[in-house]
């Protein structure tokens, strides 16, 4: 409940939203079309005006998604989940007919991607679903088998696209649910155990070999400095050369001069942490924290199953982004095209982690509007 | 108290779970994901202060050598003078185009549109496609240089479509009198892959950088070089400048003085005309060395680019050995201008030189008969008759009297068979023959023959046109004169005396009357009043008798024509050497020496001279040498082989088949020679008539004219 210092001069509508997580949102909104206006070379275009655009068409939506009631969102969580489905066949059946593999389908002037849909998509299904099991059958193959297919069939169109990226994004999201629902620990260790001893196998059968060259340059780096392993190097030389407050905004020259690769949006954090240092890669992340520590609240305070659930899955998704972009920008995960939400240009991502916030505020307001009591359920 | 068998799992009751349980599961699993994400927030936080202070210098350093690139801008070449400071070899500001064959794309496609661009030859491009072909990547190969200002911006805006490409302004090496300092100067050219090996310096691979190949510009690169400047601009990931940051000015290699008279060098590099020869002239007082022509040449100019195939297939194919310098890398037998050296070690074994030996035409040792070249003999003759009359017999009879080792001591204390301290690339030493160089090299007894060939130069002496210089500058002052080439070096050997003053001014004499009285080179007298000319005429024969006669049949089978000299006779200042190669008798010399003598008293007398000689020839060596290569081109252009890649293989080649050609005459060694008639004997001055030389000329001796060059300007 956040509503008492607001009491008096702020009215009750505006006081009760999620301020401790907007206002972090925004600053790092704000931030990010900052750090586009400087990859831009100084403008805002083409870059930071269509950031802070999209930022307002999808805090629209945000509000939208944040104000649906409950036992519609209940109602019509699968066939969401079936639709987002539908469309990423439909992309398979496209990509096949026009004789060539691709992400998105153009549906008038929008471009969507549906496997970005599908990250949140995959968390409210598996959310519904551990809600109307019935707690007995935890630990049984039922509580496994149906959820299992929830997650697998998305993954495995996406992977055909071929992206694994996001196919990881899917699963983690969905085991992250999983996890969460209470399924048998030994479960996941051994599922744990079984992937490790299998990372040989699919990095010598299952891999192409553009992954398999992200692999090597991300256990041995030196080895190529001028071929894959050039965007790694480039960008640990543009936030190791920043020190701790920068080469100064607009003064980035690895950006600028186009040694680092994409600075717009995979490496947004290198064309940041290079013009404002350590202290503006702190802030950063700090307000990061913020904003996942207000989901992790948000799922704590859920009163059931359902908003728990949803809530915790919504904010891993959040976080599996922001962590794989980062480890990648600083040399500690292999390179993906993976981008880091609200500072990176792009669309889809931005959608993705707005849905996210929606999801996350409209559990929110059903918490606040029915408070969990004590046992209720 | 627990009951153990309750743990083991199928007797286990099953676990009642209830939604409250699954909630605390949910609290606490989320528990464990907040914390490992926190965990990674923290990794990443002492990630992020690591890479930006622990590591911060080192990718500061990276990322400043990302942005600022380095180009260095060649330096100047200082320019080489001739003892007036005009330049012998300078810079000219120019335009050029490079290539960097590793960045070309599609190098045969390149080369043919910058063809097209720069409107080269098919020959040209054919060698750019051959060195891009063979060379290493890094090193750039040149493609034109002195391109004209549209050409050089028609290319620069078609530069994005061809990667590779360098077109620069820049200065290029000058040669301003080009074939005449050829041999002397040498050239300049980019430097090859084992020269960069040796010398790992990033100069040597900038576009458009060259270093000295050949002669003085090798010899002087220490010198020449200067210190390159250098361009700090910013550059993008793609290579293109975005901003200057700072430039340094390169400094200019230091100028290296040479002791040559540039318009001297030039006139007898002209003079030589036809001929293949070499003329050499010292200063007397200092040991300067104002002349080292020796042509046919190749011109340096057109070497700085490349040699290219068609250009070497003809230098190569030249009978002539345009390639070879022959100062230096000629060896001759001397012929009889050995005999004022011979007298001077006849005066210093004791011999008067009034003493006569009278020549009957030849002179019987043993059972063997040895002939003057006048067979109808000379009659009482003393030394000085000896030398102006070059008569063999003398010699015979006095070299039998004191041996052959004083004979040698004095040839090389004359410097014969020596080397001299000038900074050349190498220069060949020659043979001076006695009885222990015999037994060592050919393991047989000295004969009396041997002294007899040696005594009028042939046999196994041999030695280059520059040792006959030094030997007539010393022989003219009496001193140990050194030959300079730069003027930093201290004159030298002036403290030392060879010869006493009364032995070197009857020699004097003597060689003056070859020229100005009775002696064998008459026509050599200089058309200067009051400055008289002494010399010896020698010619040397290079088969046996049964295989040429010296005078016509194959031009490589003609006795080479020889003559050294100085003047004032009285007051030496000048003396040289030339040596014309198979001219058929010293009767091709002389004219040349006159020549080359008149137009260093008075120059205009000498150009005219040389005018009415050009004229019938048809122009100057370096016209001579422009309209063969095109005509060459044109004939045999598309058949020629590729020259050698390295530079040295041409060097080796010309060095090996020099030092073949000095073994010429090793052949005939053994033999006695039948000493050739020295050309005009009894001298008419010129001047003293415009009607041919051979009708004045005594029936005995057969006129120079036949093979001398054809026009003779008196």
């Amino acid at each position: 409940m956040n509503t008492v210092a607001a009491r008096g001069i702020v009215p009750e509508p505006i006081a009760r939203q999620p301020w401790e997580m907007l206002i972090p949102l925004v600053l790092l909104t704000c931030f990010g079309g900052l750090v586009l206006y400087s990859a831009g070379g100084g403008s805002m275009q083409p870059f930071a005006l269509s950031h802070f655009i999209r930022f307002g068409v999808f805090a629209v939506m945000t509000a939208i998604i944040a104000s649906l009631p409950r036992d519609a969102v209940r109602l019509l969580t699968y066939p969401a989940y079936s639709m987002v489905l539908l469309l990423l066949l439909a992309v398979e059946v496209v990509g096949q007919v026009g004789g060539g593999s691709q992400r998105w389908l153009e549906l008038g002037p929008i471009r969507i991607q549906p496997s970005e849909l599908m990250k949140p998509a995959v968390v409210l299904a598996m959310a519904r679903f551990y809600e109307t099991l019935p707690a007995g059958l935890i630990g049984s193959w039922r509580s496994v088998v149906p959820s299992g297919m929830l997650i697998v069939l998305p993954i495995g169109l996406v992977l055909m696209q071929p992206d694994l990226g996001t196919s990881v994004a899917i699963a983690f999201g969905g085991v992250v649910v999983m996890f969460l629902s209470g399924l048998p620990l030994w479960w996941f260790l051994t599922a744990g155990g079984l992937g490790i001893a299998a990372l040989p196998l699919v990095y010598f059968f299952a891999l192409h070999d553009y992954q398999r060259a992200r692999v090597t340059t991300f256990l041995d780096p030196e080895n190529d400095p001028l071929g894959a392993g050039y965007h790694i190097a480039q960008s640990k030389i543009a936030i190791g050369s920043g020190g701790i407050f920068g080469k100064g905004f607009n003064n980035g020259t690895q950006s600028h001069l186009n040694y680092l690769p994409e600075p717009h949006t995979d490496f947004v954090f290198a064309t940041m942490a290079e013009e404002w240092g350590l202290m503006g890669g702190l802030f950063v992340l700090a307000m990061y924290t913020l904003i996942l520590r207000w989901g992790w609240k948000v799922a704590s305070e859920s009163r059931d199953r359902f908003c728990a659930l949803l809530a915790a899955g919504a904010t891993a998704t959040i976080f599996f982004y922001i962590a794989i972009n980062l480890l990648m920008v600083m040399g500690m995960a292999p390179a993906k095209g993976i981008p880091l939400p609200w500072m990176s240009h792009g669309g889809s991502s931005m959608m993705t982690n707005m849905i996210c916030i929606g999801l996350l505020m409209m559990v929110n307001r059903w918490n606040r509007e029915a408070p969990r009591r004590g046992l209720a359920i | 108290m627990k009951i153990p068998f309750l743990q083991n799992g199928p007797q286990k009751p099953a676990r009642m779970i209830s939604a409250s349980i699954l909630r605390s599961t949910f609290e606490r699993r989320s528990v464990v994901i907040g914390a490992v994400q926190g965990g990674i927030g923290a990794l990443l936080a002492l990630r992020l202060g690591y890479l930006s202070v622990a590591e911060n210098e080192k990718y500061r350093l990276e990322s400043e050598s990302n942005r600022v690139n380095l180009t260095l801008i060649p330096p100047r070449r200082g320019w080489i003078l001739d003892r007036d400071g005009a330049p012998l070899a300078s810079n000219r500001a120019d335009f050029r185009v490079d290539l960097i064959p590793e960045r070309l794309v599609n190098a045969k496609e390149t080369i043919d549109r910058l063809g097209e661009l720069l409107s080269l030859d098919s020959a040209r491009i054919a060698d750019i496609k051959d060195k891009v072909s063979t060379s290493r990547g890094f090193q750039p190969v040149e493609v034109a240089s002195g391109l004209r200002y549209e050409q050089f911006a028609a290319l620069s805006v078609r530069l994005p479509d061809l990667p590779g490409v360098v077109p620069q302004r820049g200065f290029s090496r000058f040669y301003p009198t080009a074939s005449s300092v050829g041999h002397l100067i040498g050239y300049v050219g980019p430097a090859s892959a084992e020269e960069y090996e040796k010398d790992p310096n990033p100069l040597l691979i900038t576009p458009g950088y060259k270093i000295g190949k050949d002669g003085l510009e090798k010899q002087f690169e220490k010198e020449l070089r200067g210190v390159p400047g250098a361009r700090r601009v910013e550059v993008t990931a793609g290579g293109r400048i975005v901003r200057d940051l700072e430039t340094r000015e390169d400094v200019q290699g230091a100028p290296v003085k040479l002791t040559i008279d540039g318009p001297l060098q030039d006139y007898a590099a002209r003079r030589i005309g036809l001929e293949s020869g070499s003329v050499v002239v010292m200063d007397c007082l200092t040991g300067d060395l104002l002349c080292m022509a020796s042509m046919p040449s190749f011109d340096p100019n057109s070497f700085s680019d490349g040699i290219g195939g068609v250009e070497y297939a003809m230098l190569r194919d030249d009978e002539r050995v345009p390639l070879r310098n022959k100062v230096l890398k000629g060896l001759y037998p001397p012929g009889s201008t050995v005999k004022p050296m011979v007298s001077m070690a006849l005066m210093q074994a004791g011999i008067d030189p009034d003493e006569t030996v009278n020549c009957g035409g030849g002179l019987r040792v043993g059972n063997r008969v040895f002939g003057c070249w006048n067979r109808r003999g000379h009659g009482a003759t003393n030394m000085a008759k000896a030398i102006y009359q070059s008569c063999d017999v003398y010699f015979y009879a006095m070299a039998q009297r004191i041996g052959m080792d004083p004979i040698a001591e004095m040839a090389r204390r004359c410097g014969m068979g020596q080397e001299f301290p000038l900074p050349v690339t190498s220069q060949f030493f020659g043979t001076v023959p006695d009885p222990a160089w015999k037994m060592k090299k050919w393991g047989r007894e000295w004969q009396t023959f041997d002294t007899v060939n040696a005594t009028i130069g042939q046999g196994y002496m041999l030695s280059s046109p520059l040792q006959l210089a030094v030997m007539a500058s010393r022989i003219a002052t009496g001193h140990h004169v050194m030959p300079r080439l730069t003027l930093d070096t201290k004159p030298r050997g002036f403290n030392d005396i060879d010869f006493p003053l009364e032995q070197v001014e009857y020699v004097r004499k003597a060689m003056s009357d070859v020229v100005n009285g009775p002696g064998t080179a008459g026509r050599a007298r200089l058309p200067i009043d009051g400055t008289l000319m002494a010399g010896k005429t020698g010619t040397a024969q290079v088969v046996s008798l049964s295989i040429s006669n010296g005078k016509s049949g194959p031009w490589k089978y003609r006795d080479h024509g020889l003559f050294i000299f100085f003047a004032p006779y009285d007051k030496p200042r000048y003396a040289g050497a030339v040596v014309i190669e198979h001219g058929g008798g010293s009767g091709a010399a002389y004219p040349i020496a006159r020549d080359v003598m008149t137009f260093l008293f008075d120059p205009a007398k000498g150009l005219e001279a040389l005018a009415a000689l050009e004229a019938g020839w048809g122009g100057t060596a370096q016209q001579r040498l422009e309209r063969r290569y095109a005509s060459y081109a044109t004939e045999r252009g598309a058949i020629v082989n590729r020259p050698p890649r390295r530079d040295e293989e041409i060097f080796d080649r010309v060095e090996a088949e020099a030092r073949r050609a000095a073994t010429q005459t090793d052949a005939i060694a053994d033999e006695v020679i039948a000493p050739r008639p020295e050309a005009n004997p009894s001298g008419t001055p010129p001047g003293t008539s415009a009607g041919p030389a051979p009708s004045l000329a005594p029936p005995s001796s057969p006129a120079p004219a036949q093979t001398a060059p054809p026009v003779e300007t008196t």
